[in-house]
């Protein structure tokens, strides 16, 4: 089937077979492999991304599902080579470990702030509560949302 | 200047923008992709193999099985050679690969895995310590395999005794004797294991998410019988290891595929597999602990049984440094510790962060406590009483206690607020843990000063989210005098960087931090020759540089190393060049209506001599603190008679999210500087989780009065047992 979609902001029609997920069609047919596989299931959000607005699991999406929408990845957020103050409160609070989980946190991170500009702590723990990170950093990742939060103050 | 400060992550810009490449991101030109075969149980006879409607599906170019494979099959591991690149006549765990397909596309690839036909018979099959000791049992390894050995013909790999004094006739006023149990877990690194092979010219290259390179590329010379120099491994950053990517896995059967297809080749592994290729050895540990009327300990008698399943991999190397250790930091005037490694029909377990720590101080820390409880004595008061004290030689004839132990404890129990008033429902637990750090091995670095005075350092180090990127970029830039920005770093290919033993047992800021210090000393040598040869003494270095190399071009390059030579006599190969000291300290409220648990404070306190980067250490410090939380509250990998992963992927095993955060956490540092690496610091990173469980254990015990010895502290355990107390 052919689709339409915005991938970070560039227009892309593309033919993909119906059953290939959202999260496939970034990493193996727009080579955009900042989004990440871990689950397949819908269980750790490393496949985090936006589309139209909205925070989904790539892996649970099909493709053809974003027909006609906009879709936002973790490539999509520095703008001319200049992190966005959420990538940068990663680095600042020492947010970032591995690495693997980071784009689907920052994503995370980015839908929770676009909903609720000033979060408390209890809220942060609670939007990023389907985000894993094995190396833990959940403390600082929290951290990093929070201070990202005031700098939109 | 670089040292002490919390440099930003070298690499971190690319983690965040999604440009970092991790193995499962590389595609290759002509790429074909493999899917791996399994069966449906533990151990099966393999009866046939029809591999001809999968090799029939357009698309697939191979189908690989024992039988197309050399023979005898290739056998491989990190100690022994035990390891089969596909099963060979039967499978020895649930999830053991008998084929691989590769094919055009992934979906191929799966679609023709599903085709091939394997006729099997289950057998029955070893699952846990007790059938592993049975005679009756069937023998997991194949006494060919070791002919030599003994022991050939039991599931025990091997036994371990160390000890002194005489645990016989030593006296105690109290003698507190238990079992406890530590569950299977697995690493669940974040990233799915994932491998890619291609040949090139007369060699082969390998990606992998390796912590280990050079390990690597020896086995892999080893099976493919090719020199070392023909075989390059990429070790790109892992995302995420723990362990976990320390030793081989699937990397000689994607080199396989590679050269037999001529193409390039890549597998990447689900979440399920990734489950049932790695995970942590489970054990059972009987202590016997004789106790004086003061608290101080008489005698420690230990016999721990490690379930490490259907191959060596590095068991033996986990149960000897978990034994060596099994005292924990005490001074014990007696000591009889006796562990054994036992094969079973269930996932090979590995290296995991912690390396047979968290196992041995669940029972001595638990002991502890059990006595203080006895007898009368605070908690804290009781480790103080037994801690081992600066310079004391704590183990007979080895490295000293080479920190002040005490002020940890002292800094923990502060911080928790040991001893002032609970609230209901409440209690608090605080405990140790010591791991022998780094032994034996060789670490080297070249480091190149460029004639602009940026510097480019070549070190073997795997970065896997320590950071040792920017700690080994601070401590050129101190030596160096130049800025960090100006200083790459250079890992993970062995066609490039010098060897390094590997990235493991919290060794890289030691051993490389020292070896990337000694190669910036030679360079400073040359400088400063050069400066007298160009009369120009107190030039600045770029000026130096500049004189130097304007016309002519050039380099000055500096080489350093450093090793921790191998003593055959000693139990470990070598003397521990550091010890990790932890000391772990929580307070816990318990529903008694539900079992469930809520954190309320959480503290760790690692000595670690320096902290170069203290934001680095610390993230490692609460990231191990929080892996802890998870073999403590939630994770154990649950077995069915037919030895069947039954909790197999991200929705049934569970590991701690941000919901399960303490409310408050503290991750604090003692720096005296009396470690070996550069700048008096020790290793760190493994420490937060290695005393987790017996203080969190601890502190449910103060709140419910129920003492629990099997972990994890599910809500239904800790419900069940306070039921059974009130019943
Ligand atoms: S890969 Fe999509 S949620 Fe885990
Ligand atoms: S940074 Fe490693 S999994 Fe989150």
């Amino acid at each position: 089937m052919r689709i339409h979609v915005t991938v970070n902001g560039a227009e892309r029609d593309l033919e993909v077979a119906p059953n290939t997920t959202l999260l496939d069609f970034l990493r193996d047919d727009l080579r955009l492999t900042g989004s990440k596989e871990c689950c397949d299931l819908g269980e750790c959000g490393a496949c985090t991304v936006l589309v139209d607005g909205r925070s989904v699991n790539s892996c649970l999406m099909l493709a053809v599902e974003a027909d006609a929408s906009e879709v936002t990845t973790i490539e999509g957020l520095a703008k001319d080579g200049r992190l966005n103050p959420l990538q940068d409160a990663f680095l600042a609070k020492g947010a970032v470990q591995c690495g693997f989980c980071i784009p689907g946190q920052v994503m995370a991170g980015q839908y929770l702030l676009q909903r609720n500009p000033h979060p408390t702590l209890a809220e942060v723990r609670e939007g990023l509560s389907g985000n894993l990170c094995r190396c833990g950093g959940y403390v600082q990742i929290c951290e990093a949302v929070l201070a990202a939060s005031e700098v939109g103050r | 200047m670089s040292i002490g400060t919390s440099e930003r992550r070298s690499g971190g810009h690319a983690r965040v923008t999604g440009s970092q490449k991790f193995v499962a991101d590389i595609g290759l030109e002509q790429m074909l992709h493999v899917r791996l075969v399994h069966l449906n149980c533990g151990h099966a006879r393999i009866v046939s193999i029809d591999t001809a409607q999968a090799l029939a599906v357009p698309g697939v170019v191979s189908v690989l099985t024992a039988a197309e494979l050399p023979q005898p099959m290739p056998r491989y591991g990190p100690v022994f050679n035990d390891r089969p690149v596909l099963a060979v006549g039967e499978t020895k765990y649930h999830g053991q690969p008998v084929a691989a397909v590769a094919a055009e596309s992934k979906e191929v690839a799966e679609a023709a895995a599903e085709l091939v036909r394997v006729q099997h018979e289950e057998l029955p099959g070893v699952f846990t310590v007790a059938a592993a000791l049975d005679p009756a049992s069937p023998l997991v390894q194949e006494p060919e395999l070791r002919p030599n050995d003994p022991l050939n013909h039991t599931n025990v790999l091997s036994e371990r005794r160390f000890g002194w004094g005489d645990v016989e006739s030593a006296r105690a006023d109290l003698v507190v004797e238990n079992v406890y149990t530590f569950p299977m877990i697995t690493h669940f690194a974040i990233e799915p294991h994932a491998f890619i092979a291609a040949a090139e010219d007369d060699g082969v290259a390998v990606w992998t998410p390796t912590q280990n390179p050079f390990q690597m590329q020896r086995i892999l010379a080893t099976v493919l019988g090719l020199p070392v120099a023909k075989v390059r491994v990429h070790a790109l950053d892992p995302g995420g290891a723990f362990g976990g990517k320390q030793h081989p896995k699937y990397e000689p059967l994607v080199a396989l595929l590679a050269l037999r297809t001529g193409r390039p080749v890549r597998l990447v592994l689900t979440l399920e597999e990734t489950f049932q290729e790695v995970r942590r050895t489970s054990c059972e540990i009987r202590a016997r602990t004789g106790f004086n009327r003061d608290g101080t300990i008489s005698f420690q008698d230990i016999q721990s049984d490690f379930l490490m399943g259907a191959y060596a991999d590095i068991a033996e190397r986990v149960i000897d440094k978990s034994n060596y250790l099994g005292c924990g930091p005490y001074r014990v005037p007696n000591s009889r510790t006796v562990v054994r490694a036992l094969f079973s029909h269930t996932t090979p377990s590995t290296a995991f962060r912690g390396f047979g720590t968290p196992q041995v101080s669940w029972a001595h820390e638990s002991q502890m406590d059990d006595a203080a409880r006895k007898l009368g004595i605070d908690r804290v008061e009781i480790r103080l009483r037994n801690l081992a004290g600066k310079g004391e030689a704590f183990l007979p004839g080895d490295t000293p206690a080479d920190g002040d132990w005490a002020v940890s404890v002292r800094k923990a129990a502060d911080a928790i607020g040991w001893g002032t008033a609970l609230s209901p429902g409440r209690g608090r637990g605080l405990a140790v843990a010591v791991k022998a750090g780094a032994t034996t091995g060789a670490s080297y670095s070249i480091v190149r000063l460029h004639w602009d005075g940026s510097a480019t350092v070549l070190a073997g180090t795997s970065d896997m989210g320590q950071g040792a990127r920017t700690v080994l970029a601070q401590v050129a830039a101190h030596e160096l005098g130049i800025p960090h920005e100006w200083i790459t770093i250079v890992m993970g290919d062995t066609a490039t960087v010098p060897f390094d033993l590997q990235t493991s047992a919290s060794r890289s800021t030691v051993f490389m931090g020292q070896a990337v210090m000694r190669a910036c000393q030679d360079i400073k040598a040359q400088l400063k020759q050069m400066a007298a040869e160009l009369h120009a003494p107190d030039a600045p270095v770029v000026e130096l540089l500049r004189a130097r190399f304007s016309a002519v071009r050039g380099e000055v390059i500096g080489v350093g190393s450093y090793r921790g030579e191998y003593q055959p006599e000693h139990p470990l190969g070598g003397a521990p060049s550091f010890y990790e000291f932890t000391c772990t300290a929580s307070e816990v409220e318990v529903d008694e209506g539900t079992g469930e648990m809520l954190l309320v404070r959480h503290v760790t306190v690692a000595d670690v001599g320096k902290a170069l980067n203290p934001q680095h250490v610390e993230m490692q410090d609460e990231g191990a603190a929080v892996m802890g939380l998870g073999h403590t509250l939630m994770e154990h990998i649950l077995l069915d008679d037919s030895g069947r992963i039954r909790n197999l992927g991200a929705l049934d095993y569970r590991i701690p999210t941000t919901k399960d955060l303490p409310l408050e956490m503290h991750s604090l540092l003692v720096e005296n500087a009396d470690g070996p690496g550069p700048y008096g610091s020790k290793g760190a990173g493994e420490g937060g989780l290695m005393a987790t469980a017996p203080a969190v254990a601890s502190a449910v015990t103060e709140a419910t009065g129920v003492v629990i010895r099997d972990l994890p502290l599910t809500p239904e355990r800790v419900w069940l047992a306070i039921n059974e107390k009130d019943a």
